[in-house]
């Protein structure tokens, strides 16, 4: 390509010749581009701050350049990455009250510009995100902490105002990495919005740095030649280009070979399996704490109802057919899993009874049976519960008629797996209207608009949820009985089903203080139960994160867990 | 005619307020919300911080105002002083229309992507009126003819079949089986030599066809049903009596009296340029201002959002008046008073 | 033509009688109306032959190619095509004709307003201009929030919808035939003729229902034809963004978006309603070009 030819016929045929698929996959050869790597993200990066923004998207863009204390690695384990060592209560890196944690930086690292990390960068962060004019997305990662204070230019110490069994909040995972003091010295609280210029090019201590920024578009990174590790990173430049849809992107890595790494492709199984095929690249799945689930409205929801629509009422106010046990655990019952998860998923899904599927040391085995449906079984809970058939095959008790409106957010793989749900439920004798809503407008938490999934006016939801990190504590405590939205708390509650159980809430108060360990353990594993065995929740898919990368592109560690990108400084051809 | 246009230009002030009343109301009332979009581990109440951070706790007027004052008086002051390099004022004390999504000035993002908006639409939009003239012209003439025929039913297929479908067939068969074109538009990349040049035609190719083949779709409609109704007109009949050559009576009187619909129609579509065309540059990446203008709306990046739309209801108005002007002066009928 | 005339050709004869025997004449028009009512016949009367659930979801017959119980395949939840194909075009054409209707009336309405009444043309112009600077999405989100529990509990959740769809794309596609019939109008208004109807004393009514509208007609019919095709795919774009019909609601513009990514895998998914979406798309222009020819009175007269 760098010949220079006058007709642009030649040079097309060049051209062509250069960005041919590459049947040479030789010797990795020390030119320019093969030292460049080209991801691919169907959602573009709109910042580079973590702290700003909370997206996915902007946090893995953010990855490359800025990094926290510790990751979470490919098996949901923790590893120093700006720190020396993770502290726990054996090494005496946590104190015996659990009320902090202590942690040593490693020695002799700086920042991208030369000057050294310390102690009080990390310190500086914390106050960054702490302040509270400054919107910062990652606050709930600060849950309970008092202070973040630098011990000495090596130590630094995060205190808590309560005794905090999993003290891994803060500096833990991508979303809270340690950015510079120097930088952003002048874009404390509400000055962190006007700070373009370090918004869009943070100095950090990864392997890559932002060379060109453009806002919802393309990232190029050139490598950070201070990075702590010799050699690394492998490739030089970097570009991370945006846009489009997920199909596309899955093309231009399986198909095309355009890319060498695509993110998150949610795509019609047959469809990926056929770009397979074309033999230009792999697909990578990592299983993670997402569960596509059912969310089973515990209160009236009919729209004659008016300001008591969809609100708990401390149990004043119980949904017409869903409060009985045995309508929620019958359609549980009706669904079969496995094929939801053959036609929507395929590999990146897994049928499950749980909503906390992962890590392994939390997962329940007690609600195995669900994997098997039952519609006959179904029909005869439903029977003997008194609800009878009538001459629309619809079934009913004293008037009342179970027909249900099923809401999920606009999505293909969504729509296919409401029509089959509505199908697998017909043959048990439930009417079910489906609704779609889009995505911005389910998910936002607008109070004025009827569409939230907080509002949940409709008798069952579908969406995806997981938990930050992998520890559960803070995912779980979200369904306890206070935590139903309404207008006491704008909306913002997180017990969307708005089921209530006294035994819950009083493990949700001593998970709060077990440490890591089998109790710990074993609590999460009831609370699950209870959410699931009462059929507040019906899991469905336990999903996987997918993405692509090209045959020639080595050292890819899928990490569901933390940014996909959290080793790129391995990533090699 | 110059007082018209003072005439029209002093009506369009109010007009131009009330709609930017309109737009930022409407996307008040809207109910997608800037934090819909962020992973649900982000607990309500941080949501909330977030919504405080930006400003959306403050009441409607006091929004609406603040948006006023930094597109009308900031920002031109911003452009003055880049433009002439000098300082007004505080220029760090003024406050600038931030984007919610990348907290930088909108405006900087909106030039940054013009380059793309205006190579791709804007040509896009260049090829299909030299497609659709020369068609319908043909196709009036040879009324039911078979270039007619076709004509016809190629452009209806062009119309009828969304650009989301022959884009994914373009990428398929360009992209993947014939592996000559890229399927994703580079916009970072610089013209510099004829290599460069040939890299730069060949990421605009699949998307500009596609879109001109749309454009053209429609547009020759309209130019073969103008000159449909010129050519029965008593004048033709004149001018062929005289013995004026074919030739002359098509081009010089048919095709000039048929061209004031369709240079109107022209002049109506500018605008729609530079409000980008959002499904195209979606497919192809290009990545210009209609895919900034989706993302906002998804987003619910309301400074965006408002800044983008209201500065596109300034093209439509302006054009609006530049048709109304080209009437006037192709159809000597129509006067102004 | 001069045999279909009658002797004198003063006799009364009623409009529509004469706007048929030109009509008649026209090849291409004969041949859209006997295209398009196949498709609305095939439509409506299709499911009587072809009596497979269209929502049926067959498991095991996933991405099938032709076979007899399922003539055109399936899809990949294992939905029979054809019946989709059936089910969507009742939905699409219903959609496509009402909200070209609306967009009609609410378009000519304004442009013939605004075009032949001085006083009017800039309010209304800049009443249109509003309307096209208005961005489309959020506006939806709007309507469809204010609106669509009050129309659900009014005519049940599919008239609903409909209903609200309909209402949508008319409200939003009027602006650019209002400007192409303002722009006729403007013209027609400064011909001879209608200096000559006023000189003569005809009421303003009449001069604009019996000459102007008449003259401008052609436009019109362009705009209505390119209006239902604008239509359908509107709300194609409405479905995928999840404004529109609820998921299990086929319509032609949503098959072939969901079709789109298994066009490899089972052409005809995307080829059916692409198909029926032109082939309706094409009829209705040729009707179109008919209609015009024989509602223009020079042409009739000659």
């Amino acid at each position: 390509m760098k010949l220079r030819h006058s007709t642009p016929l030649i040079a097309m045929i060049l051209f062509m010749a250069a960005c041919a698929p590459d049947d040479a996959e030789t010797v990795p050869e020390d030119t320019v581009e093969n030292r460049h790597l080209n991801i691919l993200y169907w959602q573009a990066a709109s910042i580079v701050n973590p702290y700003l923004s909370g997206g996915t998207k902007d946090i893995e863009a953010a990855s490359l350049v800025v990094e926290p204390l510790a990751h979470y690695d490919d098996n949901a384990g923790m590893v120093p990455i700006l720190a020396a060592e993770i502290p726990t209560v054996e090494n005496g890196g946590v104190a015996e009250d659990l009320r902090s944690i202590t942690w040593k930086l490693k020695p002799g690292i700086v920042w991208s510009d030369g000057t050294p990390l310390t102690a009080h960068d990390v310190a500086f962060s914390g106050a960054y995100c702490l302040d509270e004019q400054a919107g910062c997305a990652a606050l709930a990662s600060f849950t309970d902490v008092a202070a973040v204070k630098a011990v000495d230019d090596h130590t630094v110490r995060i205190t808590f105002d309560v005794a905090k069994p999993w003290p891994y909040g803060p500096f833990v995972g991508s979303l809270t990495p340690v950015i510079q003091r120097e930088q952003f010295q002048d874009c404390l609280g509400a000055r962190a919005q006007e700070c373009t210029a370090q918004n869009f090019g943070p100095i950090g201590t990864g392997p890559f740095k932002v060379d060109d920024f453009r806002a919802n578009d393309v990232i190029n990174y050139s490598a950070n030649e201070r990075f702590r590790e010799p050699g690394k990173p492998w490739f030089r430049t970097v570009t991370l280009k945006g846009g489009g849809d997920a199909a596309s992107a899955a093309r231009a890595v399986l198909e095309t070979g355009e890319y060498d790494y695509a993110w998150n492709l949610q795509v019609e199984p047959e469809v990926l399996a056929q770009m397979v095929a074309a033999g230009k690249g792999q697909v990578l799945m990592g299983f993670g704490s997402q569960v596509e689930r059912l969310m089973v409205n515990q209160t009236n929801d009919d729209s004659n109802l008016g300001e008591r629509r969809s609100l708990y009422l401390d149990g004043a106010n119980p949904h017409p057919f869903l409060s009985d046990p045995a309508v929620r655990h019958a359609l549980s019952l009706a669904i079969d899993r496995e094929v939801l998860v053959e036609a929507g998923y395929g590999d990146a899904g897994r049928p499950t009874c749980n909503v906390v599927p992962a890590p392994s040391r939390y997962a329940s085995v007690a609600n195995e049976a669900c994997k098997t449906p039952d519609p006959a079984e179904a029909n005869r809970i439903l029977d003997e519960a008194g609800w009878v058939s009538g001459t629309d095959g619809v079934r009913a008790k004293d008037g009342t008629r179970l027909s249900i409106l099923y809401q999920t957010s606009t999505n293909s793989v969504r729509q296919a797996t409401q029509a089959l749900v509505k199908q697998m439920w017909d043959a048990i004798g439930v009417e079910t209207e489906l609704r779609n809503i889009d995505g911005a407008v389910f998910f936002g938490a607008d109070p004025a608009s009827p569409d939230t999934f907080q509002k949940f006016f409709a008798d069952v939801q579908m969406y995806t949820n997981n938990f930050q990190g992998t520890d559960p504590e803070v995912y779980m405590a979200g369904w306890v009985c206070d935590q139903d939205p309404g207008p006491h708390n704008q909306w913002l509650g997180t017990n969307i089903p708005r089921g209530c159980s006294a035994e819950y809430d009083d493990l949700v108060e001593q998970l709060s203080t077990t440490p890591p360990g089998d109790d710990r353990a074993r609590i999460a594993k009831r609370l699950n139960d209870i959410i699931v065995q009462n059929h507040y929740m019906i899991p469905l898919i336990w999903r996987a994160a997918v993405s692509a990368r090209s045959n020639s592109l080595m050292g890819v560690r899928m990490n569901p867990w933390d940014s996909e990108l959290w080793n790129i400084a391995d990533w090699h051809r | 005619m110059i007082r018209y246009i003072t005439r029209r230009l002093m009506f369009a002030v109010p007009t131009l307020i009330a709609i930017s009343f309109a737009i930022f109301a409407l996307l008040d009332l809207a109910p997608n919300d800037p934090t819909g979009q962020l992973p649900l581990t982000i607990p309500p109440e941080v949501r909330a911080q977030i919504r405080e951070s930006l400003g959306l706790d403050q009441p409607f007027h006091v929004r609406y105002a603040k948006w006023m004052e930094q597109f009308f008086v900031n920002e031109p002051l911003n452009l003055i002083e880049e433009a002439f390099d000098v300082e007004i004022g505080d220029s760090s004390a003024r406050p600038r229309i931030r984007s919610w999504a990348t907290r930088s000035p909108v405006v900087d993002i909106i030039a940054e992507r013009m380059p793309q908006t205006l190579w791709v639409v804007g040509l896009s939009y260049v090829v299909g009126i030299l497609i659709a003239v020369p068609i319908g012209v043909i196709s009036a003439y040879r009324q039911y003819s078979w270039f007619d025929q076709i004509g016809t039913f190629v452009s209806m297929v062009g119309f009828s079949v969304p650009t989301f479908f022959t884009g994914l067939l373009a990428i398929i068969l360009f992209s993947v089986m014939l592996q000559w074109l890229p399927s994703i538009y580079d916009t970072t990349h610089e013209v510099t030599d004829l290599t460069s040049f040939w890299v730069q035609v060949k990421q605009m190719l699949m998307p500009v066809m596609v879109l001109a083949l749309y454009n053209a779709a429609q547009l020759s409609r309209f130019m073969r049903s103008a000159m449909l109704d010129n050519l029965n007109l008593d004048y033709v009949r004149t001018a062929r009596s005289k013995g004026l050559r074919e030739r002359a009576v098509l081009l010089i009187h048919v095709l000039r009296n048929s061209m004031i619909p369709v240079v109107t129609m022209i002049a109506l579509g500018v605008p729609t340029i530079f409000s980008g065309a959002i499904i195209t540059e979606q497919i192809f990446r290009v990545n210009g201002l209609g895919q900034l203008l989706i993302v906002a709306i998804q987003g619910a990046d309301i400074p965006l959002v408002q800044t983008l739309t209201f500065l596109f209801a300034v093209l439509i108005v302006l054009f609006n008046l530049i048709a109304d002007v080209l009437y006037g002066i192709l159809d000597p009928r129509i006067r102004y008073d | 033509m001069p045999t279909e005339l009658p002797d004198n050709p003063r006799t009364h004869r009623s409009l529509w009688v004469d706007v048929w025997l030109t009509f008649r004449q026209h090849t291409g028009a004969l041949i859209g109306v006997g295209v398009f009512s196949t498709i609305v016949l095939a439509v409506f009367l299709g499911p009587f032959v072809h009596d497979v659930d269209p929502q049926y979801l067959d498991l095991q017959a996933r991405n099938q190619g032709v076979s007899l119980s399922h003539p055109l395949g399936t899809d990949n939840l294992g939905r029979d095509t054809l019946a989709q194909v059936f089910a969507g075009g009742r939905i699409s054409l219903a959609v496509g004709f009402a909200a070209m209707f609306l967009s009609l009336v609410l378009g000519t309405a304004v442009g013939t307003l605004a075009g032949y009444f001085r006083r009017l043309d800039g309010p209304l112009m800049r009443f249109t201009d509003l309307f096209l600077a208005l961005p489309l999405l959020p506006l939806l989100l709007v309507i469809i929030m204010l609106f669509r529990d009050t129309l659900r509990n009014a005519f049940g959740p599919e008239t609903g919808i409909f209903l609200l769809i309909v209402f949508v794309i008319g409200i939003t596609s009027w602006m650019q035939t209002a400007r192409i019939v303002r722009g006729e109008v403007l013209a027609i208004k400064e011909r001879e003729f209608i200096t000559a109807a006023r000189s003569i004393g005809t009421r303003e009514r009449r001069i604009v229902s019996r000459h102007i509208l008449p003259n401008a007609l052609s436009p019109i019919m362009v705009s209505a034809t390119l209006g239902i095709a604008n239509a359908i795919i509107t709300e194609s774009a409405l479905s995928f963004l999840g404004l529109g019909f609820p998921p299990d609601f086929p319509t032609w513009g949503r098959l072939l978006f969901d079709g789109a990514n298994f066009i490899t895998i089972t052409p005809a998914r995307v080829l059916w309603p692409g198909l029926a979406i032109s082939l309706t798309v094409l009829s209705v222009n040729y009707i179109g070009d008919g209609l015009r020819d024989a509602l223009d009175p020079r042409l009739r007269d000659t």
